[in-house]
């Protein structure tokens, strides 16, 4: 009993909050490893880019809210996930056209681009700002839980809960849809092909007569799908405020390297390990642990390795293991 | 000529805004904006050392801007003797237990095979982490619950406030060793993530650790290198002379500790700027520019590429805490949550980037130039915006648009940093 006791305690606050968090940060790292393989430049705008299409989503779920469409159980923001992308598709693509264009035809250095992309992320800043305000901002409706805890406990008879949120259900079904879909995408179309082909080798795909254009828009437009998909599950998981947005460029990053920049494989692994070393190195493992142990040595403190806001720490230790042993990350990304 | 000319047109325009300033608003907002523009000078001179020197790319500025202002904590306030006789030196126990830990392992890597040397490292920190844990955190505990309200922490040395400058150059420049010995040498944007990872430690740090400056119940109060204004308004010669100005005595005291505070920075600034000149202009300036545009070709040279980025990383990392540590001493408070990677490391950017990299006088003149933007754009962007709206009815949208002009800094940053960019991507004052 105390054994199931623990192994729920620790599904409850580590496992569950972890692979959702997980698939927040994988729909994020892909976003940044394909614009790194693409257009090769790390994409300091990427959490902007998040917090606008998420901010057009949350304009939309008010519209739709006002007008009594609702969903259900299911949060409305799912039906203005397509309006966020669509806004953001079209930021992209404008700022593609007006800013990113010129250096790519110059054949700037990536690091240019790096600084550039600094430059469009003040911008998106300020947009995101001007339109909805700095402030936490709360668009989720619908049911809260899937199951709380005295459902669970009636129907098991655990003296632990098992809560499961609905927004938590979603992030991993929407998560593993959209993966499911763009890896159909980038395995079995045409341009997907011709995506992969000017990120292996561009010089060879362009005389293969692939349209470097085309590939770009393309590119835009599926980072803005799957940044706004990100955006939106994470607000509804958490909140959303546009400075967080910005810091989860860190977990983001670190996940994108971790699993090997340009490798969308390696983006979705990285996105869990990330996520569950945050989450398990953050908790604060007494409970698990008095049920695990013999009374003689339950333990007297939280058992918490470190305190909660360290968990950017969390990720750059692991960061910086993986750059001084594998460089490359986990799935041998590129190393330009 | 046109060489010599551009920079003191540039820098007499600098002049003109400020004086400006004076004249059409306030002198103090002048003052105001002239001693947090030569800080800003001093940051983007240490950023200019690594870009424009060295094409490190470093976001982590917010860190050692953010150790420089502990630092006038740890130098300057006084001890608090019931919390070092609490726990104090459980406390040094338990930091020297920390890195002892650490320095075991990474002695333990480079001696033991390579079969061992992995369990044993691991074994080594994990055994390490739960003894300074298990050291450390009752005297944290007790070191914080000493007068909680008022201290609560170790404090400083109390020793003057103007020696807190240096030390937070030290302090950072030992940060910056740290990350140099584990960053450097991988690719450009490994390194600014990884730099982008410690600004936000060392900032959760600060935050977080009451027992060493309070954390987000922030010190106050810090002692100051100038006079009080209030002590100035009660001596008589001051009121006297003041009043000779045709001041009154409050606006007065006010202008004469900013102006102190200036005269103090300028100094710092110029002494920094000279250095920095001599730097480039040497032997060694040459080399680093040589790294800098091939590194290949420099290593082949016989130049020892790595150690080289270390040394200038180091240098322009101590710059950011001099300055953090002057601006931490001109705000008179530490405060861990006003620090904004926005605000500290991604504005010093657009100040080196639009001054121009690789020119000292230009990253001087973009601190200034951008700071004044920055500080201004609010105004302008507020008349600006009542001038739009003004012929619009009463609304929702009219609030929305007033209340949003806060947040055109950030637009405008951008947009500036966009536009030199593309226009004039070597700065207003181009490398020569």
């Amino acid at each position: 009993m105390d054994l199931l006791n623990a192994l729920v305690a620790l599904t409850n606050f580590v496992l569950i909050p972890a692979i959702a968090y997980g698939s927040q940060l994988a729909l994020g790292a892909l976003g940044v490893t394909l614009v790194y393989g693409i257009l090769r430049f790390s994409n300091f705008a990427h959490g902007d880019t998040m917090a606008f299409g998420t901010m057009v989503a949350i304009l939309v779920t008010w519209g739709l809210q006002s007008m009594g469409v609702s969903l259900g159980p299911l949060p409305t923001a799912l039906l203005a996930i397509p309006f966020g992308i669509l806004g953001c598709a079209a930021l992209l693509l404008a700022t593609d056209r007006v800013v990113y264009r010129f250096y790519r035809a110059q054949k700037a250095v990536p690091v240019i681009l790096v600084i550039v992309s600094m430059g469009v992320m003040f911008v998106y800043n300020g947009i995101t700002r001007f339109i909805i305000g700095p402030d936490t901002q709360s668009f989720a409706d619908g049911e809260r839980f899937l199951m709380n805890a005295r459902q669970f406990r009636e129907w098991t008879g655990l003296a632990e809960p098992l809560v499961i949120r609905w927004t938590q259900g979603i992030t991993l079904v929407t998560a593993v849809i959209v993966v499911i879909a763009l890896f159909w995408f980038l395995n079995r179309t045409r341009t997907g092909k011709s995506m992969r082909a000017y990120s292996d080798n561009e010089d060879l795909a362009l005389l293969s007569g692939i349209d470097p254009e085309k590939v770009v828009r393309v590119t835009w437009l599926i980072v803005a799908a799957l940044a706004t998909i990100a955006g939106v599950l994470y607000g509804l998981d958490k909140s959303f405020m546009p400075f967080t947005y910005f810091q989860l460029l860190l977990p983001i990053f670190a996940a994108a390297i971790v699993g090997g920049l340009g490798s969308p494989v390696g983006a979705i692994a990285g996105g869990f390990v990330i996520a569950f070393s945050e989450v398990g190195i953050t908790y604060a493992w007494k409970k698990v642990l008095t049920y695990l142990l013999p009374e003689s040595l339950a333990p007297d403190g939280l058992v918490q390795l470190l305190a909660t806001d360290y968990k950017f720490a969390v990720s750059f230790m692991i960061l910086v293991v993986v750059l001084l042993f594998r460089p490359t990350g986990l799935f041998r990304g590129k190393s330009v | 000529m046109s060489n010599y000319l551009r920079p003191v047109a540039m820098l007499a325009l600098v002049a003109v805004l400020i004086v400006g300033t004076g004249f059409v608003q306030s002198w103090n907002s002048a003052l105001l904006i002239l001693n947090m523009g030569l800080v800003s000078a001093v940051m983007s001179l240490g950023v200019n050392l690594q870009w424009g020197f060295a094409g490190l790319f470093n976001v982590g500025v917010m860190g050692f801007v953010a150790l420089g202002g502990l630092s006038v904590v740890l130098v300057s306030m006084p001890p608090v003797p019931e919390a070092w006789s609490a726990g104090g030196a459980r406390i040094v126990a338990g930091l020297i237990l920390g890195v002892g830990a650490i320095a075991a392992a990474i002695v333990a890597w480079k001696t033991l095979s390579k079969k061992v040397r992995g369990w044993a490292v691991a074994g080594i920190l994990v055994v390490g982490f739960i003894l300074y844990r298990m050291v450390l955190s009752p005297a944290v505990d007790a070191v914080e619950s000493v007068n909680a309200a008022s201290t609560g922490y170790l404090g400083g040395l109390g020793l003057p406030v103007l020696l807190a400058w240096p030390v937070g150059g030290l302090l950072a420049a030992g940060a910056a060793w740290i990350i140099g010995k584990t960053a450097l040498g991988l690719r450009s944007d490994y390194l600014a993530i990884a730099t982008l990872g410690i600004a936000e430690i060392i900032i959760a740090i600060l935050k977080n650790e009451d027992w060493l400056a309070r954390g987000v119940k922030n010190v106050i109060g810090l002692p100051r290198p100038v006079p009080n204004e209030v002590d100035l308004q009660r001596d008589p010669g001051f009121v006297e002379s003041a009043a000779g100005w045709g001041l009154d005595p409050t606006t007065a005291s006010t202008l004469y500790v900013k102006a102190g505070y200036a005269l103090l920075f300028a100094a710092v600034l110029v002494v920094l700027l000279i250095l920095a000149q001599l730097a480039l202009k040497s032997p060694w300036g040459r080399m680093m520019r040589a790294i800098r545009d091939n590194e290949t070709a420099a290593r082949a040279m016989g130049k020892d590429v790595t150690r080289r980025h270390l040394q200038v990383f180091i240098l322009g990392s101590a710059l950011c805490g001099i300055a953090g540590a002057m601006m931490t001493t001109l705000d008179g408070q530490l405060t861990p949550q006003s620090y904004q990677p926005l605000r500290y490391t991604f504005l010093i950017w657009v100040m080196v980037i639009v001054g121009g990299s690789g020119n000292n006088y230009g990253a001087v003149l973009g601190g200034f130039l951008i700071w004044f933007l920055w500080v201004q754009v609010e105004p302008i962007g507020q008349a600006l915006m009542g001038f739009i709206t003004a012929g619009m009815g009463e609304g929702w949208l009219k609030a929305h648009l007033l209340d949003s002009v806060q947040h055109m800094r950030l637009l405008t940053m951008g947009v500036v940093l966009l536009l030199v960019l593309r226009f004039s991507p070597r700065g207003l004052l181009p490398e020569r």
